[in-house]
Formats: structure tokens, sequence, C-alpha cells
């Protein structure tokens, strides 16, 4: 399908103006003109038809007549044309008159001669000579009234005359109305333009208050003006963009309300806990001592206490950033010494981590939230794929400032295609059938939070050589 | 073995930190509220003091800012609330270090062993009193004075000025400091550092100048003089 090059609203409002404005006009002028025409002429026509009428009823007839006789009675008739100068032509059998020189007339049509010998009447006609001059041609057959009937006398008379006059007031009718039209549709554009203003600005408004709305701004509304369709149409958009105000308020209320909750809840965990965790090592100490029943139940206990720990400290740390209440603390930093530190602490120094760590690179970024983000993927590379793992950092410079790049990469069997969408889900368990793993399902989310923080990406593939490979993208200097 | 006052409103803590803090041979009283932990000190007489930031009635920054108006006794805030700023609060109102609760025996025994450590350097040659503009630093003393009258100063922040005022000049990243000075080396926590800094400026400098002593280095941390 041709796609036509889009017009925009007030061309085409224009456009229909126009247009209408063009056909009235056109059309109001070809009525007038016609009828105007009609009757200019009908009443040349009448004028000449009665007065040729009257002519000729005056006229002493002396049958028969011969050829001295009927141009006489031509000529007579010739001289008395009123308002309009005619030429007479009269024809009796064969003889032939004329007021002319020439002795017949070139206007008078066979058509008309017909119709005048029929019928012993006044029969008119329209012409235009060989030049393109309007005439009108009049027949006339001389009658006399023997006994109050009209009995033909055999003469027959016409009259031709220039519609010149006639023809010129008609053209400029023409004329005027031609003259008329074009300032007429010149003038039409006002009130084009002002009705495609009054149309658009509403449209206008309301494209600004949906873009504004888009932005987010759900307490947009736009001015009702008048009581016309797009009135209408401003109205339906208040109450449409009122009412979604009110269910994103809702929606949003009800969110917070479950966010709190969570925040609740784990706080609530938390004091609980605090007693439980302090004395987990008396229980350890203690199962040394015991029966080996008693002594696994309190191992267990103690170990899964330590468990609960982890998962309420990470569901404080995940509902903090779902309240957007975790903030950066910015530091600078040598990022080849706050990697090796991260390792350090944790005992990965060993020939289970390769790293790549380029010196001189400072960064500037949260060095506790770093260390929590470097830790769990490591430690997730380590857990869930296989030594060696590679850990890479290098610095680039982007158009959009320079960039602080980091690739953990193990050696393990990768991640399932069907996995890879969902790793950094909430409690997602790669292994359906191992409910519980030793981390609390939420290590990939606050990591993937941690680098969103520092205004960066984090990116879960498979490599080339079958290993996962986590890629983090982030600003070398983040923004507080 | 050191004498810690546990000041905490809810039993389970109160019990479980207790117990545990015994079983490592802390000698350890404690206290259910503010005004009761405050009581108990005259008696006591704790070394450390262990402090919930929540308490009903007096809160836990109250009671600190109470204690350090007297003694220059080691604080531990214990917070239920990691929030950054639970947190900074409770470091601001002259707290040595806080811990999140939940946390293990050991966790909570560790830092109480880094903040009671004992300061000071093995004397040398370097003279008992150090003079530093107007400050005079007592490293055998552990005591600090500024146009000769004693400036109170909590531990931590002995510790701090005690370690960089040993290098005058030299430039410490905020990760040295929590290393050196709080035994941190297992949580980077800057602020930290940063509260511990605002705290001693605003005991040893010039409120109207510019910091003199203690100098930030932008981009890499801090620094003693140069006067």
């Amino acid at each position: 399908m041709r796609r036509v090059a889009p017009l925009g609203l007030r061309t085409r409002l224009i456009a229909a103006f126009l247009l209408v404005a063009a056909i009235s006009a056109v059309t109001t002028a070809t009525l007038t003109y016609q009828q105007a025409r009609t009757a200019v002429l009908k009443q040349s026509q009448d004028t000449a038809v009665s007065t040729l009428r009257d002519q000729v009823e005056t006229v002493p007839l002396d049958l028969p007549l011969d050829q001295a006789q009927l141009q006489r009675i031509v000529t007579d008739l010739g001289k008395k044309g009123k308002p309009n100068p005619w030429n007479v032509f009269g024809e009796y059998g064969t003889l032939r008159a004329s007021s002319t020189s020439a002795p017949t007339s070139t206007v008078v049509s066979e058509e008309l001669r017909r119709q005048v010998t029929a019928h012993p009447h006044a029969a008119f006609q329209r012409v235009t000579d060989p030049a393109g001059r309007p005439y009108l041609a009049v027949g006339m057959a001389a009658v006399w009234l023997p006994h109050d009937v009209r009995e033909p006398t055999g003469l027959v008379l016409f009259a031709t005359m220039p519609l010149t006059t006639e023809g010129n007031t008609v053209e400029a009718m023409v004329e005027a109305a031609k003259r008329g039209a074009v300032p007429g549709l010149a003038i039409a554009v006002v009130p084009a333009l002002l009705a495609a203003r009054s149309v658009l600005r509403p449209v206008r408004d309301m494209r600004r208050a949906a873009q504004s709305m888009g932005r987010g701004r759900l307490d947009t509304r736009i001015e009702v003006r008048g009581s016309d369709e797009l009135a209408g149409l401003a109205r339906t958009f208040n109450e449409t963009a009122g009412a979604l105000e009110q269910s994103v308020s809702e929606l949003r209320e009800a969110e917070a309300r479950a966010r709190r909750f969570a925040a609740d809840v784990s706080h609530e965990l938390r004091t609980p806990l605090a007693g439980m965790l302090a004395v987990t090592e008396v229980l350890d100490e203690e199962a040394e001592r015991l029966d080996p029943d008693t002594a696994a139940a309190l191992r267990l206990v103690s170990a899964e206490t330590g468990k609960l720990a982890v998962l309420v400290e990470d569901l404080m740390e995940i509902s903090r950033f779902d309240a957007r209440a975790a903030e950066l603390n910015l530091d600078d930093v040598d990022v080849a010494e706050a990697v090796h530190k991260t390792l350090e602490r944790r005992h990965w120094l060993d020939e289970r981590v390769v790293t790549d760590l380029p010196s001189q690179v400072r960064a500037r970024l949260d060095p506790r939230r770093f260390d929590v983000v470097l830790a769990n993927l490591v430690g997730n590379a380590l857990r869930h794929g296989g030594a060696p793992v590679r850990v890479g950092v290098r610095a680039e410079v982007r158009p959009g400032g320079p960039r602080l790049l980091i690739e953990v990469a193990d050696s393990g069997p990768g991640i399932a295609p069907e996995v890879l969408p969902h790793i950094f889900d909430r409690f997602f368990k790669a292994d359906a059938a191992r409910t519980r793993s030793a981390g609390s399902g939420l290590g990939l989310a606050i990591t993937l939070e941690n680098v969103r923080l520092h205004g960066g990406t984090l990116s879960a593939a498979n490599g080339g050589a079958g290993g996962a490979v986590f890629t983090l993208d982030m600003p070398l200097e983040a923004d507080a | 073995m050191p004498r810690v006052l546990l000041i905490e409103d809810d039993p389970s803590i109160r019990e479980g930190v207790g117990l545990g803090l015994r079983r490592r041979g802390h000698e350890v009283a404690a206290a259910e509220t503010g005004e009761a932990g405050l009581a108990l000190m005259g008696t006591f007489l704790p070394e450390l003091v262990l402090l919930d930031l929540m308490l009903p009635g007096m809160n836990g920054v109250q009671v600190c800012r109470r204690i350090r108006e007297s003694s220059q006794l080691p604080i531990i805030m214990l917070t239920a609330r990691g929030d950054d700023f639970d947190i900074v609060v409770g470091l601001e109102a002259g707290a040595d270090d806080y811990i999140v609760k939940p946390a293990r025996t050991e966790v909570i025994e560790a830092r109480i062993r880094a903040v009671l450590r004992r300061l000071g350097t093995p004397a040398g040659s370097r003279p008992e009193v150090e003079f530093h503009g107007e400050l005079a630093i007592d490293r055998a003393g552990l005591t600090v004075a500024k146009n000769g009258e004693r400036v109170p100063l909590a531990p931590s922040e002995i510790k701090l000025l005690l370690h960089l005022s040993a290098s005058p000049e030299q430039v410490f990243s905020r990760q040295q400091l929590l290393e050196y000075v709080w035994d941190h080396s297992y949580h980077a926590d800057a602020r930290l550092v940063d509260a511990c800094v605002r705290r001693l400026r605003t005991k040893v400098e010039d409120p109207a100048g510019s910091p003199r002593y203690i100098q930030t280095v932008r981009g890499f941390g801090y620094r003693f003089g140069p006067l």
C-alpha cells in the first residue's frame, strides 16, 4: 500500500474549508449566472418577438406579392428595429428580399424555417454566426384573418439581431463572479484558520496533557472550554485521568503496604534472632558433650538459625532497595586493591580464583556495596559454577564517560537457557529439586540492585568455553 | 576479662547476648532501660557499654550522649535498624562502633576486643608528650590537651588521633584507618571513619577555620597536618 505523506490536521482542515468554500462559490455563481443569463436573454427575445409581431401585423399586404413589394416591406421593417437594430429577410415562395446587401441570412437555420412554416406562429432561435457572435433569429409568418382563422399568407419574415450587448452583460457577470470568487476564497482562509485554531488548540492541549501523563504526572488535567464535542473529549480525558490516578495511587498504596509489611516482618524477626544467634555457639559447644541425636538436633538448630539470620538480613536489604532507602556512601578506591581485599577476606586467594587486575584504576564507588557485589558474584561462581573462576577488571573510555567493566567467569557447566532470564529473580532456584540452597535466594537480586544503585548494569550469559559469565558495567565515577 | 554493661530492652537478646558473653568469660551486667543502665554505671563500673538504639523512654542516642558528657567509656551501639541514617546518628552521638542485630557472639566479642585493644605505641625514643600546634598528645597517658586544657575523647577518637599523628603528613585511606583503628578487616564501612573524624574535629579544631589538624585529602582519605 502506498503511504501518503501525512498532512497535518491544520492543513487538512484548511483544505477542507477552502474546498467547501470553492464548491459553494462555484455553485452559487453557476446558478446565478444561468438564471441571470436566461432572464436577460428572455427579455430581449420577448421584446424582439413582440415588436416584430406588431410590425408584421401592421404591414399592408397586397397579395400576391412581387419582388418589389417584398423588398419594400422588408426595407420598411428593417428600419423599425427596436430596441436593437435588426436585419430583416423576407421569403415568399421563391422570392427573396433582405434589408441588407446579402439576399439571405447566414444565421437562419433550416430548423427555424421549418418551425415557422409548420405553424404560423412566431419562432425564435439563438444562434451563433460562423464568426462566433451570438445572434437572435426570429421567424414569423404573416397571416391574415378572413374569418377569425389564422391563414398563412405565404410570406415569412425573419429578423436577425446581434446579441452582443446581452453577451457582454452576461460576460461581465461571469467576470464579476470570477473576481468575487478568488478574493472570497482568500478571505475564507481567515475563518478556516480560526476554525482550525479553535479545533487544534484543544487537540494540542490534549496532546500535551497525554505526554505529561506519559511522563508520570497523573494529576494532569485539561481545562474544559465550552460545551462542544472537543470539550466533551476533554471531560472524558479528565475523567479517565482521574480514574487512572486513583487506581494508580491505590496500587501504590497497596505496594507500599506490602513493602512495609515485608520490612516490618523482617524487622520483627531480627529481635528473636538476635537472641538466638548470640547463643548458637553455646549450643555448638554443648553438642560435643551430648548424645548423637541431641547433638545433631542442636547443630541443626544452630545452622538453621544462622541461615535464617542471613535470610532476614537479605530481606531487610531488599526492602531497603524497594523503599528506595538505600543510598551510596561513595569513596575513592583503587579497584584492584578493593577486589583483592574482597577475595582475601573470604580466603579465595588460592588457585581457585584467577584475577586480571590492572593497577592504577581508581573508581568512585561505595566500597561496602562493591564488596557485596563482588563477593556474591565470585561466591556464586565457586558454588554453582566451578573453579577456576576468572575475575577480569578493566576501565574503558566511552562517550558517556569512563566505565568500569568487571567480568566474573567460572569453569562450570554454564547456565541452562531456560534459567537465564530468571537468574536475577528473587528466590529463584535454578534446580527445582533442591529447594533450599546455601544462600537466601536473594543474593543475585541484591547484587543487581547494588549495581543499579551505582548506575550500572549486570548481565549473565554463557561464555564460549561453557562456563557462566557475569558482566558488570558501571560508571567509573558513580553519582550519589 | 572486660566488664560489659548491656542496655537492651528485649529480654531474649538481653539473655542471649549476656549468656554468650558470660560463656566467653566476660562479666556482664544487663539493664532494661537507659535510665536503669545509667544508674548501674556507678555501681558496676563497666569497661564497655553495649547499647541498644531503640529503648523505651530514653533512647540509645540520648543515653550515649549522657555517658559521653562525663566519661570516655567505649560504647558500641547494638542496632536492629541497619539503615544508614540510624547508624550515622548513633556514631555522631559518640559511639565507637556499631553492631547490626542479629549478630553472633563471636562477632560481638571481636568488636568489643577491637574497641578495647590496648592503645599506644611501645615507648621508644619518642618523647612521652608530643606537641602539635596547640595540641599536646600524651601517648603513655592516652590524654590529649588543647591549649593546656584536657579534651575528653572517646576511645575511637583517641585511637584515630594517635594513629594519624604518629605519621604526620602521611595520607591514610579510609580503608587503612578502618583496619588500624577499628580492626575492621571484614566489614568495610567508611562511615565509621567519617563520623569519627567529624566528632574529633568538633573537639580539637578551631570551629571558625578550616580543619587544621585532621585534613581531608579528596579522593584518598585523611592526614594529620601539615600544621
